[in-house]
């Protein structure tokens, strides 16, 4: 660890040369992304190097406990990133938040249940990262098309409330649109997996040494698990937040809509 | 209660068995008090009553039924005419219904009943939208300027079938107009809304003559009030 970490971490910025093609097409093209590509590297490189720090730290620690208060961090981290994106929805901070975590409990928690993992660091964190960061972006997805088709489709959804619909009824084909619309990616990214791309999670193992069937079969244990955590999220944040939008007497909150 | 405050001081009778017309400037708040009346909105105080019963005391679901509303727009649901007229009724999985008579009931063809609403005209999907609401057998239909979307025809068509519900079954009709012409074919009772006040209750021929004691009131029908 320490500095000489540092160092391993550091030999990476090599790859800093081919930012730069990214940051010559900006400025030949006057893209005017220089700027965020700017940040967006230094971000990654710090962001990374820290939590490359952390998780060493709590592989150290050899304790379960540490990894999921790391995981539990990361969940609140989730829903922040996610209602900040979804301004406008009510208490969406606490909606993504929970959401997030059944996800992450449930889906993380039946691998462990299964057996198909085991409950250590090295397995825990990592997934558990890439079901957080699947759901957060699901999360999101389906607060904003929820808020943005309730106002888009008000007369829709007052004309079904003035036929005696209850809420959920009014609000039932936004849902559905939504909850398709957030799940589709990861759906397709599951049918051309191995055919287009070699996912993140594969391909590193591969590199890393790993036998490629055992790279495989993780890979499909990350393409299910995600899946289950997406419809997951998705499902109780869709539930839990159209709710917002409407009074218990089925009234549409006019103030929350655009 | 959300936002500010757009109705006060309204004091409206709307009698049984007659089509009473909203009117006023936009941004009276004519909407607001139809959708006050099946609380589609909640009114801040004040109380709206059925038939001498307080609405507040009726679950808003069931006051909607008893209660049809048509507004601006169709807004149909389902893939078929039919579908689109039976969904108030499909939502509590109840009594079944007859698409095509409830059609005839608006003037439409019963073998509409099986094509796509969004194939119809603009005019005839209105009226799909008035069937829809009849389904429920309401006692009292709202009607929020359901013709501000159609052409000179499909706008006769709507108003000759507002009047004929009312006249063939005494159903209770509280319509918004913008249209002093639409008033004049339709209704029986006028009422006034200014900047969210209701200033009177006419008979169409007194409010239309301008012979009446409110300064607002004859002005608006001159049109000097918009």
């Amino acid at each position: 660890m320490g500095l000489e970490g540092l160092g391993t971490v550091a030999t990476a910025l090599l790859a800093l040369g081919l930012v730069a093609v990214a940051v010559a097409l900006s400025l030949y093209e006057r893209l005017g992304l220089q700027g965020d590509i700017g940040v967006a590297v230094v971000r990654s490189f710090v962001q990374l190097t820290a939590i490359g720090f952390v998780i060493q730290f709590v592989f150290g620690l050899e304790n379960i406990g540490y990894v999921a208060l790391l995981l539990a961090g990361m969940v609140a981290f989730g829903g922040w990133t996610s209602s900040r994106r979804a301004e406008g929805v009510p208490r969406a901070f606490v909606l993504a938040t929970a959401a997030i975590g059944v996800a992450a409990v449930v889906t993380v928690g039946l691998l462990l249940l299964l057996q198909i993992v085991p409950p250590t660091a090295r397995y825990l964190i990592p997934l558990g990262g890439m079901v957080i960061g699947n759901s957060m972006n699901t999360a999101s997805l389906t607060m904003s098309r929820i808020r943005d088709d309730v106002s888009e489709q008000r007369l829709k959804v007052e004309a079904a409330l003035a036929l005696g619909a209850t809420s959920r009824q009014a609000v039932s084909p936004i849902l559905k649109a939504s909850l398709r619309s957030a799940m589709i990616p990861i759906i397709d990214s599951t049918k051309t997996v191995g055919l287009v791309f070699l996912p993140g999670a594969m391909a590193g193992m591969i590199i890393g040494g790993a036998d490629p069937l055992e790279a495989v079969r993780l890979q499909i244990v990350v393409m299910y698990m995600l899946l289950g955590s997406v419809s997951i999220a998705a499902i109780l944040v869709g539930l839990l937040s159209y709710r917002s939008f409407f009074t218990p007497r089925h009234q549409l909150r006019a103030s929350l809509l655009k | 209660m959300d936002g500010a405050e757009i109705l006060k001081g309204i004091d409206v009778r709307v009698p049984e068995g007659e089509i009473t017309c909203v009117v006023g400037p936009s941004g009276a708040g004519k909407s607001t008090l139809l959708r006050a009346v099946n609380r589609l909105i909640e009114p801040t105080e004040g109380e709206v009553y059925l038939a001498g019963t307080p609405t507040s005391e009726i679950d808003p679901l069931e006051l909607r039924r008893r209660i049809g509303m048509v507004f601006q727009l169709p807004a149909l649901f389902g893939e078929t005419v039919e579908d689109a007229v039976l969904y108030g009724l499909r939502l509590r999985g109840g009594k079944k219904a007859d698409a095509g008579e409830l059609l005839e009931k608006v003037g439409l063809d019963p073998s509409l009943k099986e094509r796509d609403p969004q194939d119809l005209s603009v005019g005839q999907q209105q009226r799909v939208s008035v069937a829809r609401a009849l389904a429920l057998d309401p006692e009292v239909l709202l009607m929020d300027e359901p013709t501000s979307s159609l052409d000179e025809a499909a706008r006769r068509r709507v108003e000759d079938l507002t009047q004929e519900l009312n006249e063939r079954s005494g159903l209770t009709i509280l319509l918004v107009s913008h249209d002093l012409s639409q008033v004049e074919r339709v209704a029986d009772r006028v009422v006034l809304l200014v900047e969210g006040r209701s200033e009177g209750e006419w008979g169409k021929e007194e409010f239309l003559s301008g012979k009446v004691d409110n300064e607002k009131a004859k002005r608006f029908v001159h049109g000097e009030l918009e």
